[in-house]
């Protein structure tokens, strides 16, 4: 249990430049879950928070303490790892003892450490069995009980679902988070998914290309992305971004698609009319209806209580709509966009463009 | 009706068919075993008759009456044209150096594969190619300079001398290199976390998970070091360091004396055992070790 600091930590491989300089502060007891595409770093940070690899320049700051040059093992952290890492040939309680033997403690206290885990994660009568005779939740919740038993300062988790099926990810989801919040125990949680990423944490970090190109909260960021990166990468399906210029007086827009006009309702924004934006609205904002856009819908994809269309426009430019129900069928269908869902971004940095700014 | 009658026709052809399958898979496989035992049974049988039976130029297919004999013979006081050397002397050096270059090859390959494959140093490619290119050497090649080294080292005619050659080992290194490569990374991260230090690793995780195949290299390597014969022909001159491939072969004379080929096949019988025991004995593990495999 303790905060986490990391300062400034960049890395490269060669010439090959990784991350880029992230800073990230983690209050004592929170779970930040960093996400993003495969590549772009998230993995490599969490292994130089954990000391397996070494920042080219940067600080880790563990509970106070500057842990940059230490050992892994001298970190006091723990991992579970995508695969698990279970020694195939120790049983279930020497994995989970393994850790607390190499640190000497008694052998009373290590029963009870593991005992009371495997209690708590509903594995007690599998104590004696050998990794593989067990099913992916059981060894994912054996992977747990290894890193709750040693009591650790924070927990690393690198993608701990993904080798789990559809189903399971879902329940150990909910247990991992339960779990984290009942322990307590600052949590780093890294993975991929973007729905695991908005379910887990509390605040999440989203990478992009070796940046922390936003750190909020999941709703912060699922309603004010920073960029469009961002705004495309949280959010499923992912949100639509149409090109447009800004008027005169910075207080509406016109799409050029079709020149249609679209007022800013949260205010005007800065600079010159003509100014090239990226006028951002997610597919479940869409609504049906006359005056807004034309959309040929090519796909249906029925999801019961409701349908995600996807289409085009007129100009070629792909549009993904989000509804209620399952009555569509293909072909040409008016959306309008509701003007309080709009999110504006600049249209060549793609940075989050506010009002007044 | 016709179609029902059609079926048991198929199903009872098709049960005649793996029956004639089944017999020739079983015909072959008897061929085969005769051909690989007869040998070996002729041995065998060889070893039970009195010295004149085979030194009279036949080939007796029933056992003789003069077992006991001979084997006490072969065991004890041994035979040949010079004084010979007992069976259990040289059985028991055989057994004493087919064991230490066994497991030395093991210790030895299994510590340097963990290090070219778990460490980074300077070199480190450099290190494995060395070991990788005496692969290319056989033993034959650099015997000359071996025995200089020996005698320089007064190793002439002592078990270092006999084994220590003979201990490192490339093919080892290689198969246990690429097995370590396996290994997943995540085993080594895991261990780091744990704190467990390089030599707590290797004893805790990688000995472990290598059991089956030390178990298949020890066998192989067993019989290597127990079939040697050049080798320890050339640095051995006492007798009493013989090894019993090497005693063997020094039994049978040039032809100016009649060799006692009942002696003679009674100590090949003898010297058979050893190694079959380590196979049988062996195998159950590695076998066990395979049923077993992880993952």
């Amino acid at each position: 249990m303790a905060t986490l600091t990391l300062r400034n930590i960049k890395k490269s491989f060669g010439a090959t430049a990784v991350l880029h300089g992230v800073d990230l502060d983690v209050a004592d007891g929170e779970m930040i879950v960093i996400v993003g595409a495969s590549g772009c770093g998230k993995s490599t940070l969490l292994r130089i928070v954990a000391g397996l690899e070494t920042a080219s320049s940067g600080e880790v700051i563990i509970a106070g303490q500057n842990v940059t040059p230490l050992e892994p093992a001298d970190r006091d952290v723990a991992m579970v790892f995508q695969n698990y890492a279970l020694y195939p040939h120790m049983s279930v309680f020497q994995n989970m003892a393994y850790g607390l033997k190499i640190r000497r403690l008694p052998a009373d206290e290590i029963r009870r450490r593991v005992d009371e885990a495997a209690k708590l994660l509903g594995i007690g009568a599998l104590l004696e069995r050998k990794p593989r005779q067990l099913s992916g939740g059981q060894r994912q919740r054996v992977a747990m009980g290894r890193a709750i038993v040693r009591e650790p300062k924070l927990f690393l988790f690198d993608e701990p679902l993904s080798n789990l099926d559809a189903k399971l990810r879902v329940q150990m989801r909910a247990e991992i988070r339960q779990l984290q919040k009942r322990l307590g125990v600052t949590s780093l949680f890294v993975t991929h998914d973007q729905v695991e990423a908005m379910t887990l944490g509390d605040r999440l970090v989203v990478m992009h290309a070796g940046h922390a190109a936003q750190i909020a909260s999941p709703m912060e960021i699922w309603e004010k992305p920073a960029d469009t990166y961002v705004a495309g990468f949280i959010g499923s399906p992912s949100m639509n971004f149409l090109p447009a210029t800004l008027l005169e007086g910075g207080g509406a827009v016109r799409l050029d698609t079709n020149g249609l006009i679209l007022p800013l309702l949260d205010g005007p924004r800065a600079g010159q009319a003509g100014r090239k934006l990226t006028i951002g609205i997610r597919p479940e904002h869409l609504q049906i209806g006359h005056g807004g856009l034309d959309m040929l819908v090519d796909l249906v994809e029925p999801l019961g209580g409701e349908s995600v269309l996807h289409g085009k426009l007129p100009d070629g430019t792909p549009i993904t709509a989000r509804l209620q129900g399952a009555h569509y069928v293909d072909g040409m269908m008016g959306v309008i966009l509701p003007l309080e869902s709009l999110h504006v971004f600049d249209a060549e940095t793609g940075h989050r463009l506010e009002a007044g700014a | 009706m016709s179609i029902a009658l059609s079926v048991d026709e198929l199903a009872s052809r098709s049960r005649r068919r793996q029956r004639r399958e089944a017999f020739v898979t079983h015909l072959c496989l008897v061929l085969g075993v005769l051909i690989f035992a007869f040998p070996i049974y002729l041995t065998i049988i060889g070893s039970t008759h009195d010295v004149n039976t085979i030194g009279r130029g036949d080939v007796p297919l029933l056992p003789g009456a003069e077992a006991v004999a001979n084997y006490s013979q072969a065991w004890g006081v041994g035979g040949g044209r010079f004084m010979g050397v007992p069976a259990g002397m040289m059985l028991m050096n055989s057994i004493i150096m087919a064991l230490c270059v066994a497991v030395g090859k093991i210790a030895i390959s299994l510590t340097s594969a963990y290090a070219v494959v778990f460490f980074r140093f300077p070199f480190r490619m450099l290190a494995f190619w060395l070991i990788f290119i005496t692969l290319m050497l056989p033993v034959e090649v650099r015997i000359i300079p071996t025995i200089q080294v020996m005698v320089d080292l007064n190793l002439t005619n002592t078990y270092q001398g006999l084994i220590i050659p003979l201990v490192a080992s490339a093919t080892a290194t290689l198969l246990f290199r690429q097995f370590f490569l396996t290994i997943p990374d995540e085993y080594v991260e895991a261990a780091k976390i744990d704190g467990a230090g390089p030599l707590r690793f290797f004893i805790d995780v990688i000995i472990p998970l290598s059991r089956t195949n030390v178990a298949a290299l020890f066998v192989i390597l067993f019989i290597y070091g127990w079939n040697q014969y050049l080798w320890p022909l050339l640095i051995v001159n006492d007798r009493s360091l013989e090894t019993i491939v090497v005693g063997l072969t020094k039994m049978i004379g040039t032809g100016d004396a009649q060799n006692e080929w009942n002696v003679i096949m009674a100590t090949a019988v003898l010297a058979l055992l050893p190694p079959v025991a380590v196979v049988v004995l062996m195998q159950r593990w590695f076998v066990k070790g395979l049923t077993e495999t992880e993952k």
